[in-house]
Formats: C-alpha cells, sequence, structure tokens
C-alpha cells in the first residue's frame, strides 16, 4: 500500500465514474457516475493525508468536504429530476437537448 | 497484521473499480444500486485502512442510507428499470470512452511523475479528534459554508420538487386572495 497505488485506484475510481457520466442517457445514472468519481476523490484526499502529510487535519476536511458535496449532490440532482420529469415528462438527456449550452 | 492491512487493501480495491464498472453494465437499476454501494462501501474501507477510521465509517453509513434511497428513484424515473426490455442506455460510447481513457492516462502519468514531497509529520494518535477540533477551531469557516450549502440544498430541493407551492397559490408577489386553488376550501366557498 503505497501512495501511487492508491491514488492509482482514485484515479481508477474517478475514471470510471466520469465514462459513465459521459455515456448514460439516464439523469439518475449520470448522477451514480458522478458518485463515483466524487469517491475517487475521496480516497485521494485520504491518501493524500495519509501519505504526505498526516500531522495536518486539512487532508481529512476535504474529505469531509467531499462526501457534503456527494449528498448536495443527490438531493439536487433528484430534486432537478422530478421537476424536469413533472413539467415535460423528461427522463432522458437527449430529450432535454435544448438545454445544452 | 501489515500483510492483513495489505490483502485487504488489494481485496477492497478490486472489488471498488469491478463493482464501479459493472453499474454500468448492469440493465436492472436495482442491480445497479448495489453495485454501486458495494463500490463506495469499498471506498469506505480503503478511507479506514489509510488511518482515518471515523470519516470512512461516516461513508460507510452514509452511502448504505443514500443508496437506499437511489434504488428509489432509480426505478422510478428510469426508462427501461427492470431490465426486461433490451435496450442501449448509452450514447457516444467510443467518444467517451476515448476521454475518460485519456484522462485516466494522464492521472497516471502525473501520479509516476510529479515528485511528490517527503512526509511531513507522523499521524496523530487520535484521527478523529484531529478532523474534529479542525472543524470546530481552524476550519471553522468551511463548517459553516458547508453547512449553508446544505441549508441551500434543503430549500432549494423543495423548491425545485414541490407540485404547487405558496406562489402558485398566492402569485408572485404573494398577495393573491383568495389563493387559486384547484379545489375550494373552508365555510361557504
Amino acid at each position: 500500500m503505497t501512495l501511487h497505488l492508491v491514488l492509482l485506484l482514485a484515479a481508477g475510481l474517478f475514471a470510471i465514474g466520469l465514462f459513465g457520466a459521459l455515456t448514460q442517457q439516464s439523469i439518475v445514472m449520470i448522477m451514480m457516475g458522478i458518485e463515483l468519481m466524487i469517491g475517487g476523490v475521496i480516497v485521494g484526499a485520504a491518501a493524500f493525508w495519509r501519505f504526505l502529510a498526516p500531522a495536518a487535519a486539512s487532508g481529512q476536511v476535504i474529505v469531509v468536504a467531499a462526501v457534503v458535496a456527494m449528498a448536495v449532490e443527490m438531493a439536487m440532482g433528484f430534486a432537478v429530476t422530478t421537476a424536469i420529469f413533472r413539467t415535460r415528462q423528461i427522463d432522458m438527456t437527449d430529450m432535454a437537448k435544448d438545454l445544452e449550452g | 497484521m501489515a500483510l492483513v492491512v495489505v490483502a485487504s487493501f488489494w481485496v477492497l480495491g478490486v472489488l471498488a473499480l469491478v463493482s464501479g464498472g459493472l453499474v454500468f453494465r448492469f440493465t436492472s437499476m436495482a442491480r445497479a444500486t448495489i453495485a454501486l454501494l458495494t463500490s463506495l462501501i469499498c471506498v469506505g474501507g480503503e478511507v479506514v485502512l489509510l488511518g482515518l477510521p471515523y470519516l470512512g465509517v461516516v461513508t460507510i453509513l452514509m452511502m448504505v442510507m443514500e443508496m437506499a434511497i437511489m434504488a428509489v428513484f432509480m426505478i422510478a424515473y428510469m426508462m427501461n428499470p427492470a431490465g426486461l426490455t433490451p435496450m442501449s442506455m448509452l450514447h457516444n460510447k467510443g467518444g467517451s470512452l476515448a476521454v475518460s481513457g485519456t484522462v485516466f492516462v494522464a492521472l497516471a502519468a502525473g501520479i509516476f511523475l510529479v515528485p511528490w514531497p517527503r512526509r511531513a509529520g507522523s499521524p496523530p494518535p487520535d484521527t478523529t479528534f484531529q478532523v474534529g477540533e479542525s472543524l470546530m477551531g481552524a476550519q471553522m469557516l468551511t463548517m459553516i459554508v458547508l453547512g449553508f450549502a446544505l441549508l441551500a440544498t434543503i430549500v432549494g430541493a423543495i423548491v425545485l420538487s414541490t407540485r404547487r407551492g405558496r406562489y402558485d397559490r398566492f402569485g408572485d408577489d404573494l398577495d393573491r386572495r383568495p389563493p387559486r386553488d384547484p379545489a375550494g376550501g373552508g365555510v361557504g366557498r
């Protein structure tokens, strides 16, 4: 268990999540991709804390911030999904192409 | 003891990556949610292995609850919730694969090429105390911002997902009396 190995795991999680967020048609599945990406960020931040600066608490605070970002992303994502489904019966990104900008 | 840690690291790491990949392979939404939960539980386990038991367990607990809620929404908003009708739910697969592959290669190159600094200091005896004291002291501003962000999320999510709120009833300036309701209420209305 070295810094390089743990960061590789974080990069792998991030890349898989990115692939999901870019390919998925369903809005909810895109959010799952983003969750995986933030999971990678959590692993990376914990690794930096452990292997580079364990005496400083900042690395831990970044993990806390990433966990909060996960919760916020879920709540707002579902709210937006609910709102757009209610008004226009949209559940797939390609149906909302007029929103691209 | 160290051998156990290393073995756990590899098992959890491989499991996290495999189940993360399976999220986008499954056609059934329930299975996809379970796969994502598995991946994120492994992430929490890795955080525990890295010496942060409190944050790791918090991550695991939060993910279990989050995915329980997620499963409901997944099945409610998927065009093919049970995966019974074969259909592709992807678009732009080649381009996405190129982008995410490039990102991974770039990150991996950075990991191995960057001269990381030498480790400074050693972990405190109680890492939970370290993060708690930090959030209640030096990082208090961070904690306040996170709190406001969560409050704004609560308000925003409710505003977005409400079918009819008070602005629909009382008008944009909240001065329409009586409110416009689909069915009258009260005595004699």
